[in-house]
């Protein structure tokens, strides 16, 4: 029988991530169907006793615990607080169907290069999901970094969520959702 | 200049359409003050002692008649009737209504103007020398450049929510006129040994509170890789830099917390990864970039004939001779000048502009200047391009709308900061210090004589009139809830920048004008034919001025 793995010792950046009952996938409302497990709760977890379903991890948790929840990949998700960065979880990212990145303030940017890393450098598919206390006015950079999940948990109506994911309609730089910069696009035409 | 195709327009519309619902949200109480903040800034609006301010970006400093008759009929709609220059080229309103910031960017909108990322933690509008294209020490045009960074910084993304402002300066000259040393990032058009086009790149310049300058961390940096480059260096400081404290939370703490070399290190891994991607200004792209700049249909005249008509008319004026000794400025091609309307004659707040004067400046640029203008980090404003044959005449009628007064480079030419009188952050007033030392050093020959001498003078240590690089520098202090005012001797903002050094205890308000005084007669009874203060400053020191400055009273 494995060991049962320490409690996490990384220390959360701020205040740790929620997790709304309903969320926005891919542009449209939806039912959460996952859960998230905070940074350093009480319990010890190990594979043994890790709930059964869906659950996102801290990635320092999951780190610990990878070998031995090969069997359940399709139900393991992780999120990274907003001091973790894209490459500390960039070459796994194959094996997990969603990766979620923190806002411990909204103000706290690192989770727009988390995205953008994660869909152009490692090539990952999955979901990207914004956990934690980003804002309504987040989602178009969000969208535009890679994000196909917003896990709001502030007190603004998610149908008024989706309205700003339009904001605009072009862009000036490349990013996810454009490959080629408008200087470029515009010396080819 | 670079001109909006449907794309901008659109863009900037939707921009504009953003923050009207993000303001209306915001007064339905939807949106909550601690929200609202960064949205607002990051379209140019602070909220400050007696009403919002508005700063309105002047990419690199260029502006069209159309778009200065717009300001001025924005400050008379919208404002008091007037405006002011900034230290970074762009324009402030002092007293808009938050109700009414959507309508003036529509407004603006309309001229290919906004106030985008003037403010806030994002990357701010790109600033490069004020005599871009036309002066004699340029090696290369900057403004193609920058106009390629300003697409590129503009609603970027990833870079919404930095640890702190981000600037970046650019120069294409031997000269340095656009302070790249006191950048976040300072670019330097470079060629190198096979006559191939490049860039010097500098990181972790700045002022506030911790005053640094950047430091070269690349060479030469092939052309085509800027974009890439740049992306590298603001993906590293968006990843470590701090967070945790605001007052260190710029790049320059970053780099010299990690060191130069290990910063250098990570930008470069970072940008090997992303070089050869979308960001690689392609021949096409630069071409394209530069079609926007082309050179204005000069006439052309015969070497030395603009001097012999100037040499006529000077030798009859003496002050048409003065002003154009220091308002003007050599141009590379012959029969023309570039001039300098100074914002600054004594009374009226360095930068300061009624609407009349931004039309008449709107006439003049059309008149004598291909009917474009450049704003200058000095907070005056040139017209790049006046025949040498036209400037008698564009001198008086600069005289009549008062840009003439012929300070440019002097010492009543400060640079100076709204401070007290406007600004919340402020610990003291600037600008009646520097009206009080316009007052007392206003006759014009003593000024001469002192040559060039930048004074610049910020109200607190956030340093927005730059007092740590002028050759004196001022700053407001507040001591016991008094206002006090600091004083540092030996700043550059040149290719050889350096930072003041702290003369000693502060002085009171009233004490400034005296002090100046002292601090000018140990320039001159110490001065070598032909040094300016910052030269004999090098040469003799602090001690000096500090011992005339503090003397007790035999």
């Amino acid at each position: 029988m494995p060991k049962p793995a320490k409690p996490s010792v990384k220390k959360p950046v701020g205040e740790q991530p929620e997790n709304p009952a309903k969320l926005i996938l891919n542009g449209a409302v939806a039912d959460n169907e996952w859960n998230l497990l905070p940074l350093g709760g009480e319990e010890e977890i190990s594979s043994e006793n890790l709930s059964p379903g869906k659950v996102i991890l801290p990635l320092s948790l999951w780190l610990e615990l990878r070998e031995q929840l090969q069997d359940r990949k399709d139900e393991i998700g992780v999120w990274l607080d907003s001091d973790e960065t894209a490459d500390l979880v960039g070459d796994y990212a194959a094996e997990l169907p969603l990766i979620a990145a923190h806002f411990p303030l909204f103000t706290d940017g690192r989770a727009f290069t988390v995205g953008r890393l994660l869909r152009e450098r490692y090539g990952y598919t999955g979901e990207v999901r914004a956990v934690g206390n980003f804002i309504r006015d987040q989602l178009t950079y969000l969208t535009r970094c890679g994000f196909n999940a917003f896990a709001y948990q502030g007190d603004q109506p998610l149908e008024g969520l989706l309205e700003s994911t339009g904001d605009f309609t072009d862009s000036y730089q490349a990013a996810v959702d454009q490959p080629l910069p408008i200087f470029r696009r515009r010396a080819l035409a | 200049m670079y001109r909006y195709d449907e794309q901008d327009h659109k863009l900037v519309r939707e921009r504009v359409a953003q923050f009207r619902g993000q303001t209306e949200r915001y007064l339905a109480g939807e949106l909550k003050e601690e929200e609202f903040l960064p949205l607002r800034l990051q379209n140019g609006l602070y909220v400050q002692r007696l009403a919002p301010m508005l700063r309105i970006a002047v990419p690199y400093g260029l502006m069209n008649s159309a778009q200065l008759r717009r300001l001025a009929h924005i400050t008379r709609k919208y404002d008091k009737g007037y405006a002011h220059f900034t230290t970074r080229q762009n324009v402030q309103l002092n007293w808009p209504n938050l109700e009414d910031v959507p309508d003036i960017l529509a407004e603006l909108a309309e001229v290919e103007m906004h106030a985008v990322q003037t403010s806030g933690n994002c990357i701010r509008n790109t600033t490069t020398d004020q005599f871009a294209g036309v002066a004699r020490d340029e090696l290369i045009d900057p403004r193609p450049y920058c106009e390629l960074i300003r697409q590129w910084s503009t609603f970027h993304p990833e870079f919404a929510f930095l640890p702190r402002k981000f600037k970046i300066a650019v120069c294409g000259a031997d000269e340095d006129r656009a302070a790249i040393r006191a950048h976040d990032i300072g670019v330097q058009i470079v060629k190198n040994d096979q006559g191939e086009t490049g860039f010097q790149v500098l990181v972790g310049g700045g002022l506030g509170r911790t005053p640094i300058l950047g430091v070269a961390i690349r060479d030469f940096l092939p052309e085509t890789h800027l974009l890439s480059y740049l992306e590298a260096i603001v993906r590293v400081y968006n990843q470590l830099g701090r967070r945790d404290n605001k007052f260190k939370a710029r790049i320059k703490i970053l780099v010299k917390a990690m060191g130069p070399e290990a910063f250098a290190e990570r930008v470069e891994a970072e940008w090997e990864k992303i070089k050869d991607g979308a960001d690689q200004l392609t021949p096409e792209a630069i071409e394209w970039a530069k079609r926007f700049f082309p050179e204005p249909e000069y006439k052309s005249i015969s070497n030395g004939h603009g001097e012999a008509v100037l040499r006529d008319q000077a030798g009859a004026d003496k002050a048409f001779t003065r002003w154009l000794e220091r308002n003007t400025f050599p141009h590379r091609v012959n029969g023309y000048q570039a001039v300098t309307l100074s914002t600054k004659p004594t009374g009226i707040p360095p930068g300061d502009v009624t609407d009349r004067q931004l039309e008449a400046i709107a006439d003049l640029a059309d008149k004598y200047s291909f009917g474009e203008v450049r704003v200058t980090h000095e907070q005056n404003v040139v017209l790049a391009d006046v025949e040498q044959e036209k400037l008698f005449e564009l001198w008086q009628e600069a005289r009549k709308n008062g840009f003439a007064t012929p300070n440019i480079g002097t010492l009543t030419d400060m640079i100076c900061c709204p401070g007290g009188d406007y600004c919340s952050l402020a610990n003291a007033k600037s600008i009646p210090v520097a009206e009080a030392i316009q007052r007392k050093f206003d006759d014009l020959d003593f000024l001469y004589d002192l040559g060039d001498l930048d004074l610049n003078i910020s109200g607190c240590m956030n340093a927005c009139g730059h007092h740590h690089i002028g050759h004196i520098g001022i700053l407001g202090v507040d001591k016991k809830g008094e206002e006090f005012y600091q004083v540092q001797l030996g700043g550059s903002s040149n290719e050889k920048a350096s930072l003041g050094k702290v003369l000693g205890p502060s002085f009171s308000r009233d004490e400034m004008p005296a002090t100046i005084g002292k601090i000018l007669d140990v320039f001159v009874e110490n001065r070598q034919p032909e040094e300016f203060f910052i030269d004999t400053y090098n040469r003799i020191g602090l001690q000096p001025f500090k011992e005339r400055v503090y003397a007790k009273a035999s």
